[in-house]
């Protein structure tokens, strides 16, 4: 959106309130007079998400526009926005607020069953019954029934070199964004350098620490654990991974080597996903994780 | 010391000084989560009145973890004034709230207080204090610090310019950092999180800013937020950091959980004095925020208020440039909403300066809560009269690489303007040069450009 456009909304918001409290007004005083019926045109506001803001640069003047505009264009961070004396300007605001709104409103939901059909997961959920226990107890969504655990057991192979976990965690987005280009990666790295895999499924409301208990149930020496970030405002889809040796209930997190910011705006998912399986080779190889991997 | 009493009716009995010191907290959802937190609004304020007649002896020789079970406790008393201690060790702590609030203890007094005071004792005198008591008692304190340039000196307001890369990209964090530096965001210092955790990435992103730094003549630091052994072994490597940042927390098990320990950032002191390019005397940074034991389950019980302020009493010992508080970033399980976020903010920011800590404050939210942008930008409004000594500068607020909000460029200029502050002495001076900021601090039509770094 250019500023003429951003002009015209503005200035058609404001003569919209103006006419509804002149309506007003004339009602409350004057009998005589019929209000007058606001005047509605066809069309719409532009779509201010559709905008990519990347390829603005709104400083009036700037110094050097073409290499501020290649270097801007480049990255996820909101640059070249200017100001309204020392604040936003009002569509620079309203930018933020629209993609603050789709990370909240992402945090709620849940990934499709469908999804995990087609990854060939099954699922199982921690001790969470719902988002708000999710939110608000992060020991249960570490931790599992006695009959989650069975089950585990009966339909998982046991004690396999890696173990691969996918959980929702703070995004189902970043689950479903991420989940066929990554796992498929990851894969394929781990059965060319010919390591044991075990059974790969989905847990529903899980925490990091989910992988401990599971490591222990399953005896699995590495545990990697694909993880929904909370979202930012950037991007709803980014991944984490979380990877142990030998991971145990009450492992520091000093022990867990992570891959973060995996989605298509950072660290491309099938790409990490051939690095988490040279990682867990390595991993393997050096029987250590987390700070103990000195690489 | 009397653990009893009797309040609208109901008679209560409070277990021990750690059973005090949680119900008299304001409602926090990890006192809620742990269980610990007070059941009635009576009970809330039954703690408060028994803990108000507890005395600072009483607090310090019953720490909420032992002497000889924890390093953080020991840290605490070890880092005592025994002198100064000795002084307050029998006012109670009704009686120390007031003594803060009184016009005849000078900003001095209260400074020179600082090291009578262990983690208990800020943090209980804290929870007998009303929001504008916890601006006011803060507002008198003053905590100036040096590394290369000064920060923290009274009528000045500092920022660290936090242009993260969700790629540790050299150059996308360049231009954030260039943007920022032209709102006047970067006094404090130029610090980067990086993704990736190793020597050649902390390195590569210290290069990239000392030569943005040398090239335009900024007088500032340089920090890379990796681990302090990484920072460690990338300043072994030649890199230019100015000082050593690490996360620290107020148990030993946390502590332990971040891989830190007494005797490492003794071992980072002493490789700084050497090596970093900060002369210092102040050559460390140090990371806290209500939550962190409690969200790795190494809390031992205790509130996460007290334990903020036992990390304060840990971070201490080592002479801080900066502790930059990010009550907020964790989330809902620690601190539920805006409220309560925006409570923690101030406590941490009062327990900080009355134990002597250049405080910067980072109120924050993350996108699984219901705290608001409104929220955010009341706590950051309040901490400013308060007299927090620094804040963030993030492009638009929005980290892209650490995923949360927190203070924006624009929100360091308007602080500024509206508290009447103005950046570090030589920053302002290069400011001026720049042509970016005119002597009252307010921002010249030239600022908000990134390019004139690229001309």
């Amino acid at each position: 959106m250019n500023e003429s456009q951003l002009k015209e909304i503005i200035m058609k918001t404001i003569s919209e309130l103006v006419t509804a409290e002149q309506g007003k007004q004339d009602t409350g005083c004057c009998t005589t007079c019929a209000p007058a019926a606001p005047h509605v045109e066809d069309g719409e506001v532009p779509d201010l998400s559709a905008v990519d803001y990347r390829q603005v640069i709104d400083v009036p003047n700037p110094a050097n526009r073409d290499e501020y505009l290649r270097m801007r264009s480049h990255t996820v961070a909101r640059l070249g926005v200017w100001r309204a004396g020392p604040r936003y300007r009002t569509n620079t605001f309203l930018r933020f607020r629209a993609d603050h709104a789709v990370a909240m409103d992402a945090v709620f939901t849940d990934v499709p069953d469908q999804v995990l059909e087609e990854a060939g997961l099954f699922s199982v959920t921690t001790m969470c019954e719902n988002k708000d226990m999710y939110l608000t107890r992060p020991d249960l969504g570490r931790r599992f029934s006695d009959e989650t655990i069975a089950e585990l057991k009966k339909r998982c192979k046991m004690n396999p070199d890696v173990q691969i976990i996918v959980s929702d965690g703070l995004s189902s987005t970043s689950v479903t964004a991420n989940i066929k280009d990554i796992l498929p990666s990851i894969l394929q790295g781990l059965s060319s350098a010919g390591v044991s895999v075990g059974t790969p499924f989905f847990v529903k409301h899980g925490r990091v620490g989910a992988m401990d208990a599971i490591s222990e149930a399953l005896g699995s020496k590495v545990t990697v654990i694909l993880l929904g970030e909370r979202p930012g405002l950037a991007t709803g889809e980014s991944m984490s991974a979380y990877m142990t040796y030998g991971g145990y209930v009450g492992i520091p997190e000093a022990n867990r080597t992570v891959v973060s910011n995996i989605h298509r705006g950072g660290t491309n998912p099938a790409e990490a996903g051939a690095f988490i399986a040279e990682l867990c080779c390595r991993m393997l190889k050096e029987k250590a994780s987390g700070l103990d991997l000195k690489v | 010391m009397k653990l009893k009493t009797t309040l609208n009716g109901s008679s209560f009995a409070f277990r021990d000084i750690k059973d005090v010191l949680a119900k008299a907290n304001e409602p926090k959802s990890a006192d809620r989560f742990q269980g610990i937190a007070a059941e009635t609004a009576t009970e809330r304020v039954a703690a408060k009145i028994v803990l108000s007649e507890l005395t600072v002896g009483d607090l310090t020789e019953n720490p909420t973890i032992p002497y000889e079970k924890d390093e953080v406790t020991r840290v605490n008393i070890d880092g005592l004034n025994r002198p100064m201690y000795e002084r307050f060790k029998n006012m109670t702590i009704g009686g120390l709230r007031e003594w803060i609030l009184d016009h005849k203890t000078t900003t001095e007094e209260l400074c020179r207080a600082s090291r009578a005071f262990t983690g208990e004792v800020a943090a209980a005198v804290a929870k007998l204090m009303s929001a504008m008591d916890l601006v006011y008692g803060a507002s008198k304190i003053v905590r100036p610090t040096k590394c290369i340039t000064e920060i923290g000196l009274p009528g000045t307001l500092s920022y660290r310019c936090q242009a993260n890369s969700p790629t540790d990209d050299l150059s996308d964090i360049l231009i954030g950092v260039m943007e920022g530096l032209s709102y006047g965001c970067g006094d404090a210092c130029l610090g980067i999180n990086p993704v990736t955790d190793d020597a050649e990435t902390t390195k590569r992103i210290a290069d990239g800013l000392w030569d943005l730094v040398k090239k335009n003549g900024v007088p500032t630091q340089i920090t890379v937020l990796s681990h302090i052994t990484t920072q460690m072994q990338a300043v072994r490597n030649g890199a230019p950091l100015s000082m050593f940042f690490q996360s620290i927390a107020g148990t030993q098990a946390a502590n332990d959980n971040f891989g830190v320990s007494r005797a490492l950032l003794e071992e980072a002191y002493d490789l700084a004095r050497q090596s970093c390019t900060g002369l210092g005397p102040n050559l460390l940074y140090f990371e806290t925020g209500q939550g962190s034991e409690v969200s790795i389950g190494a809390d031992n019980g205790v509130d996460e208020m007290t334990l903020e302020a036992r990390t304060y009493g840990f971070g201490r010992f080592f002479l801080p440039f900066m502790v930059n508080n990010v009550s907020g970033f964790i989330g809902p399980e620690t601190l539920y909403d805006g409220k309560e976020m925006i409570r923690a903010n101030l406590e941490d920011h009062f327990m900080g300066k009355l134990m002597g800590l250049p405080m910067g404050m980072a109120p924050c939210y993350t996108n699984h809560t219901s705290i608001t942008q409104d929220d955010q930008e009341m706590a950051t409004a309040l901490l400013a009269m308060a007299g927090a000594n620094y804040y963030m500068g993030v492009p638009l607020g929005d980290d892209v690489m650490l995923s949360y909000q927190d203070t924006s460029f624009h929100d360091d200029a308007t602080l500024r303007e509206l508290s009447h502050r103005l950046p570090a002495p030589e920053f302002h001076k290069w400011m001026m040069k720049m042509e970016l900021m005119d002597e009252n601090g307010r921002l010249t039509p030239k600022a908000g450009d990134a390019s004139i770094f690229l001309k």
